[in-house]
């Protein structure tokens, strides 16, 4: 008999139907992967698996009895457990306090310390989740946060645990580790359920997986049985390129370069140090590392958002160290820049606006100091149909489109600027698969038209698939240069954890 | 101006501190549920003028204090629902509710006594002074606490209490849980609207208290408008103390000081235009000062995309 099923699930919002008859079933013991491109409806089943969202029809059972869970309370005593996408901890609280938080351990009115940290404690070892219950949350590293999170789950007996995109985050041997962590719980008979959309994660660590696709069930497949093709098959419905395609770079002259850039941070250790860099016409250069190894702060000094405390910016071999963003733009600089929601765009202006956002000052879209709404309306219908972005109109606002479709009004803006450098932030980031290939498309496009392209993505296989160059990153220096031949997940991997490439 | 650190400095800076200190405890109160409440001044004054009505009906203290609780409750339902489960913005909520209370008051006070301006009655019972007489020969504390009213010896406790009631207990855990991260305490199983209801409420008892000690404390008497900013600068002690107790009381302490200096220093000859300024110069320097040191320490926090589940789902599809 199965732990757990969800049987014809249906869930509306509005006139969306995210839900429209899941069917999952999952034994005791198993890890099992829940696979499918973003809105097919895996965070509304979780969330109503753990009771945070109530189903419209169709039923839950658990050992087959049917239950109704109206809310995360009811949903824990029947032993679920989740460890959402973006963690539900309290940064200013310590780790125990996370912990024990809503079922804590009483001595007479108070909350019994010292039980609380000798339980967690306890449970962290006994499941080798190395975490100290006296750090405050808000000082963790996203792995041991994550590691917060599971053990919230565990304290509370989870016999469920679900996973939701829980790799997005990690490095490669944090990733492992996890892995290492799930396959004890498994063992131990807990039940495992993994929402990725990561097709070497659901192979390496899965027995079976659901697809789901525009809220349907559309496959369970027995994970040794299968091969990547099959899921992805299932997953969009049709035959994909799992490899980038691409020639050898035809690398030019030097477009964009960086000499011993420093950006000094609050700690005594620059956040970016003495880092040189050269991005040629016509290659891509990759920068891997765990997010906040100084890469947000590299770009900005780069672009012009942030005054470098040392070192010189070139763009196509003009000093632009002092220069302000506009000026840098003009020297031949495009920028998608890391959040397309904050910096990226104006999510309460139209799309027409977004598109001329920087090419307003001049013809054709300006005439006279006066914007020319006509012209900005036609550039925006040009773009929207060449970049097939789903918008109603160019004049809706751009806060209502999915993630996949702002990114595209971003890249469509960028790329419409003829810059010899493209500066690229997590160009994909929570996109599906069928938006990132077109992005990845584009940019070794735009390559082999002769742009400088400078990638930086805390996706590893993202990085190793597009880059000609590879530079590793970490607490602000450069570790390595690699040429693409030298980069595999492994080498890059390493130095991603700070090992530098002689030790490694 | 050695003539200035007498006796009659300590008593009069803890009166002036108590009703303040009440607030802010509501304030904090507040605060650590992440309802941020404006609405301390209109709340106090709302309390003082039921502790008056109150105490003119019973003929006792008790009856105007209870009263007096009872009315900034009442009152607090707004910003308890309005800022809950009608997601109105409590900034929004605050602002209305002051300007609510100043009026309501000053049209009640017409309407129950038939008087405009400031209304007392000898039937009203006061709080009164309480002596402690082993207290009273000490120097300073005996000048600070030696008589006092009741209330005035409440708010220093409650202060302690809400300390270790915030930081000690469950409820104090789950409290400062849903302040910080009220989607965090929803998945554990926490009742988030509740909480806040619950605690606006409480909190707008503190407030009743606070207008209580103005109305009832040293003299029996209810005048429009009498909480005169104390409520404001009981918002100032909330921010100053960021949300601790303790570090609001500090701050409390620090005003009522400046506002009984004022009053020696008139005595001093000092003209009372100048010397009223001190309790505000007082806030707005310890504002400048601990903002420029905030400044410095605060980095923005690395967010990871947030969105509740039903959003993510919503939002991806919503063009497709």
């Amino acid at each position: 008999m199965p732990e757990i099923e969800a049987v014809g699930i249906v869930k509306r919002y509005g006139g969306l139907v995210a839900n429209d008859g899941v069917d999952l079933s999952v034994d005791r013991g198993e890890i099992h992967g829940v696979m499918g491109e973003n809105g097919a409806g895996k965070t509304t089943l979780m969330s109503i698996l753990f009771g945070l969202q109530t189903p419209d029809a169709g039923e839950i059972r658990i050992h087959g009895a049917p239950v109704r869970f109206h809310s995360p309370i009811d949903a824990m005593a029947a032993g679920m457990g989740m460890v959402h996408q973006s963690f539900k901890l309290f940064a200013s609280l310590e780790v125990w306090e996370n912990i024990v938080y809503g079922a804590e351990p009483r001595r007479g009115p108070f909350i019994d310390r010292r039980a609380a940290r000798a339980q967690v404690a306890e449970l962290a070892g006994r499941h080798r989740l190395a975490v100290d219950p006296d750090a405050t949350v808000g000082e963790l590293s996203v792995g041991v946060r994550q590691r917060v999170e599971i053990l919230k789950a565990l304290y509370r007996d989870a016999r469920v645990l679900i996973l939701d995109e829980p790799t997005a985050v990690l490095t490669p041997p944090e990733r492992d580790a996890l892995f290492g962590v799930l396959r004890r719980l498994a063992a131990e008979g807990r039940t495992v359920l993994l929402v990725t959309h990561k097709l070497h994660e659901a192979a390496a660590i899965t027995d079976r997986v659901t697809v789901l696709r525009d809220g349907r069930t559309v496959a369970v497949l027995r994970t040794a049985e299968t091969s990547a093709r099959d899921i992805i098959r299932a997953m969009i419905g049709r035959n994909v390129n799992l490899i980038v395609e691409k020639g050898p770079a035809q690398a030019g002259a030097p477009s964009l370069a960086a000499v011993d850039l420093t950006v000094a941070g609050a700690a005594a250790k620059p956040v970016v140090d003495r880092v040189s860099l050269t991005v040629r016409a016509g290659e891509i250069v990759g920068i891997a590392g765990v997010a906040g190894n100084g890469q947000s702060e590299l770009v900005e000094a780069l672009v012009g958002l942030r005054p470098p405390d040392g070192g010189r910016v070139e763009i196509c071999g003009i000093d632009v160290t002092a220069a302000d963003v506009e000026t840098r733009r003009a020297a031949g600089l495009a920028y998608v820049p890391e959040d397309r929601a904050a910096v990226g765009s104006a999510l309460t202006a139209s799309a027409a606006d977004n598109l001329a956002m920087g090419f307003q000052r001049a013809a054709p879209l300006a005439r006279g100091g006066l914007i020319n709404p006509v012209a900005i309306a036609e550039r925006a219908r040009a773009l929207i149909r060449r970049y097939a972005i789903r918008i109603s109109s160019e004049r809706a606002a751009v806060g209502k489109l999915s993630g996949g479709n702002l990114q595209k009004v971003v890249v469509a803006r960028e790329l419409s600027h003829d810059a010899p450098v493209l500066i690229a932030e997590q160009p994909t980031r929570g996109l599906d698969i069928g938006a990132t290939e077109t992005i990845h498309a584009r940019l070794i496009a735009e390559r082999d038209n002769g742009r400088a392209v400078l990638l930086v993505s805390a996706e590893l296989a993202e990085i190793l698939a597009l880059s000609d160059r590879v530079l590793v990153m970490f607490e602000g220096r450069v570790l390595a240069d690699l040429a693409q031949a030298e980069a595999d997940e492994d080498s890059v991997g390493l130095l991603m954890a700070g090992r530098t490439w002689e030790s490694a | 101006m050695s003539g200035i650190f007498t006796p009659f400095l300590f008593q009069s800076a803890v009166q002036a501190i108590s009703p303040i200190l009440l607030a802010s405890l509501a304030g904090v109160l507040c605060g650590r549920v992440g309802v941020f409440n404006l609405a301390l001044e209109g709340q106090m004054l709302v309390g003082a003028f039921a502790a008056i009505v109150g105490g003119y009906f019973s003929h006792s203290a008790l009856g105007g204090v209870a009263a007096a609780m009872a009315g900034a409750v009442a009152f607090s339902l707004v910003l308890a629902y309005g800022a809950t489960v009608f997601r109105g913005d409590p900034v929004v909520i605050g602002i209305g509710m002051n300007l609510l209370a100043s009026g309501l008051t000053a049209y009640l006070l017409r309407v129950i006594f038939g008087v405009s301006g400031t209304f007392s009655d000898p039937g009203i019972v006061g709080l009164g002074r309480i002596a402690i007489p082993p207290l009273i020969g000490m120097p300073i504390l005996g000048w600070a606490f030696g008589r006092q009213s009741v209330l005035t010896w409440a708010a220093f406790a409650l202060t302690a209490v809400v300390s270790v009631v915030l930081f000690k207990t469950p409820v104090g855990l789950r409290l400062r849980g849903v302040g910080e991260q009220a989607d965090a305490a929803e998945t554990l199983g926490i009742d988030v609207a509740r909480y806040r209801v619950g605690t606006v409420l409480v909190a707008g008892a503190l407030t009743g208290l606070a207008g209580a000690q103005l109305a009832l404390g040293a003299v029996s008497v209810f005048a429009e408008d009498m909480s005169a900013g104390r409520g404001w600068i009981a918002v100032v002690a909330v921010m100053l103390g960021r949300n601790n107790p303790l570090y609001a009381a500090a701050a409390c302490v620090l005003f009522g000081f400046a506002d009984a200096l004022s009053i020696n220093l008139q005595s001093e000859g000092l003209p009372n235009q100048l010397t009223d300024i001190s309790p505000y110069v007082a806030t707005l320097a310890a504002l400048v000062i601990t903002h420029r040191r905030r400044t410095r320490v605060l980095k923005p926090p690395a967010e990871v995309d947030a969105a509740t589940p039903g959003e993510t789902a919503t939002t991806q599809r919503a063009v497709h």
